[in-house]
């Protein structure tokens, strides 16, 4: 699912974020990505939603590689990735419905199947009953949930997680963890940045380990703990 | 929900593939249409959500293009009047002052009898200085004269087709070879005038209004600019779940375009009340003149000519900013540094 060929970036002369990273996610497969502050997880995110362009190597995501995409295109990649961020970027100005049916509205579903849609995700995440509300009116965890629904609402087969546990507690941590720990048991890809080392090794699943842009641990399947299944 | 087993088997082979494949082009269609409604929609209603705000710009805009339709208004009245009066275009030919009155009387037939000519006027030296006696009111100074300086005149009214200016050339030489007559006439000087003052004028209200548009577009890009600033974290979370760049801007590009339309229609609705308040002064001033100028009116054509101007000027402004600032935003940075 994802693929990285000797994979650098260099933001200018002096600050390289990734040296020549190797490794391959496969479909369905649960890893975390950990290391310092700084190590270059986020830069490894940014690639795969072509945020950003790696200076050297390959990055090749869903069969496609990414490198020379051009411009116009890279929204379609993104319709086929979905992202939690540790802030969850919601919007205020409207509903939690409204919020997840952003995916499928850009997508332009039609205005029956968004209903149908945005339901099954909220009742995945456990927040039917809360679709009227405004994002603010809700807890952090939950937040947390609306941006996971809205994620995988338009069932991507890949999915990115920044810190999405930054800011909860360990018992709401731990049931997002399961949240994301099912999705991939029905084959979406999950890729998850985090420092909860606790977390991480009570998951107990494929780690990759940054350290100042290199890749130490987690590279090849066999070499950083057990495999996602 | 992700728990569907088909999200297997979707590939994002290639990046076209991550449309919706599967639904027919009619619904596909159906849906566009729904959205481009929905956005329509809301973009008007962010307008009304801030009136004094929307209502300042559809001000802005509906001065600047008032001013350079009510100049073209003008322009149209004015050329209206110099083709009402070319066509009583007169030739006056004036006899030397021995000509004989039945000399002048012969002349008459002779010049009537051509083609070029409609009709002929004999005003016998007599009848000129009585008349030239009653409306100057230099008759004291009259009496000091000895004997009647004016001259039998001609005055001749061309045919309707030798009123170009060709015609009346031609007319003239033929005029001025007749016997006796010592100066030909065409009031055609202070017409000629008015002709190149209009020409001037139609140049200057182009000029004016090519910068007033340009002035739209500015305002109109900078109020826009605004909006994309406020509505930032939403063009960024549209971006990141792949809404594509006529996406992001669909929803600016009608805003500029509901500006444009509430400034079209404030003009018109300056244009309307600066006619009613000119009308009467106007009319006033033709009927000492003994013109029949009026203000002209835009009418229903211009009136929808004019508002769809404006509404493309509005969206020509919001499409410049957008193009400048949209591109710009891009998610990298939500994701922060590492």
């Amino acid at each position: 699912m994802i693929e990285f060929r000797q994979v650098t970036k260099r933001y200018d002369s002096d600050h390289t974020a990734l040296r020549q990273v190797n490794f391959h996610l496969g479909r369905g497969e649960l890893a975390f990505l950990t290391g310092h502050s700084g190590a270059g997880k986020s830069t490894l995110l940014k690639l795969i939603m072509v945020m950003e362009r790696p200076s050297a190597g390959e990055v090749v995501v869903g069969g496609q590689l990414l490198n020379r995409l051009p411009k116009r295109q890279i929204p379609y990649i993104r319709r086929h990735v979905g992202v939690v961020f540790q802030n969850h970027q919601l919007l205020f100005d409207r509903t939690v419905f409204e919020n997840i049916a952003m995916p499928l509205e850009v997508m332009g579903v039609s205005p029956r199947d968004v209903g149908r849609r945005v339901r099954a995700a909220l009742d995945k995440v456990g927040l039917l009953s809360k679709e009227k509300m405004n994002p603010l009116q809700l807890s952090g965890g939950e937040q947390q949930r609306v941006g996971i629904a809205r994620a995988v609402v338009n069932k991507p087969p890949l999915l990115l997680a920044d810190e999405p546990t930054g800011n909860l507690d360990p018992d709401l941590s731990a049931d997002i963890m399961n949240l994301f720990a099912q999705f991939s048991q029905v084959g979406v890809t999950v890729l998850i940045a985090s420092h909860d080392l606790t977390l991480i090794s009570e998951m107990g699943r494929r780690t990759l380990t940054l350290d100042h842009g290199n890749l130490i641990a987690g590279g090849s399947p066999l070499q950083g703990g057990a495999r996602g299944r | 929900m992700a728990a569907d087993p088909t999200a297997r088997s979707r590939k994002p082979n290639t990046a076209r593939g991550a449309r919706v494949s599967s639904a027919p082009w009619r619904e596909q269609a159906e849906t566009y249409i729904t959205h481009h409604r929905k956005v329509a929609r809301d973009s008007a209603l962010r307008l009304w959500r801030t009136p004094v705000a929307s209502l300042m710009t559809w001000t802005v805009m509906g001065v600047a293009l008032a001013l350079p339709v009510a100049l073209m208004l003008l322009l149209v009245s004015l050329q209206g009047v110099s083709a009402g009066w070319e066509s009583s275009a007169r030739v006056t030919a004036y006899m030397s002052l021995e000509t004989s009155l039945e000399h002048a009387r012969g002349l008459v037939s002779d010049v009537d009898a051509d083609s070029r000519v409609a009709g002929v006027e004999l005003i016998p030296r007599d009848r000129a200085l009585a008349e030239f006696r009653a409306s100057s009111g230099l008759e004291d100074a009259l009496d000091y004269l000895e004997g009647n300086p004016l001259p039998h005149t001609l005055v001749i009214t061309p045919e309707e087709d030798a009123r170009s200016a060709d015609g009346v050339a031609g007319l003239v030489t033929f005029i001025e070879g007749l016997e006796g007559v010592e100066q030909v006439q065409v009031d055609l000087g202070w017409l000629q005038r008015l002709n190149a003052m209009t020409e001037l004028l139609a140049r200057a209200v182009w000029a004016l209004a090519t910068l007033l548009a340009v002035a739209v577009v500015l305002v109109i890009g900078n109020t826009v600019r605004l909006s994309i600033e406020s509505r930032r974290d939403e063009i960024l979370v549209a971006k990141l779940v792949g809404g594509t760049d006529g996406f992001v801007r669909r929803p600016f590009l009608y805003t500029g375009t509901w500006f444009g339309l509430g400034g079209g229609i404030v003009a018109w609705f300056l244009l309307l009340l600066s006619s009613w308040w000119l009308n009467g002064p106007i009319e006033h001033l033709a009927r000492l003149y003994r013109s029949d100028f009026s203000l002209s009116s835009l009418g229903i054509g211009g009136v929808f000519l004019l508002i769809i101007a404006a509404m493309l000027l509005g969206w020509l402004g919001a499409w410049v900013a957008v193009k400048r600032h949209l591109d710009d935003i891009e998610p990298g940075e939500i994701a922060g540094g590492g």
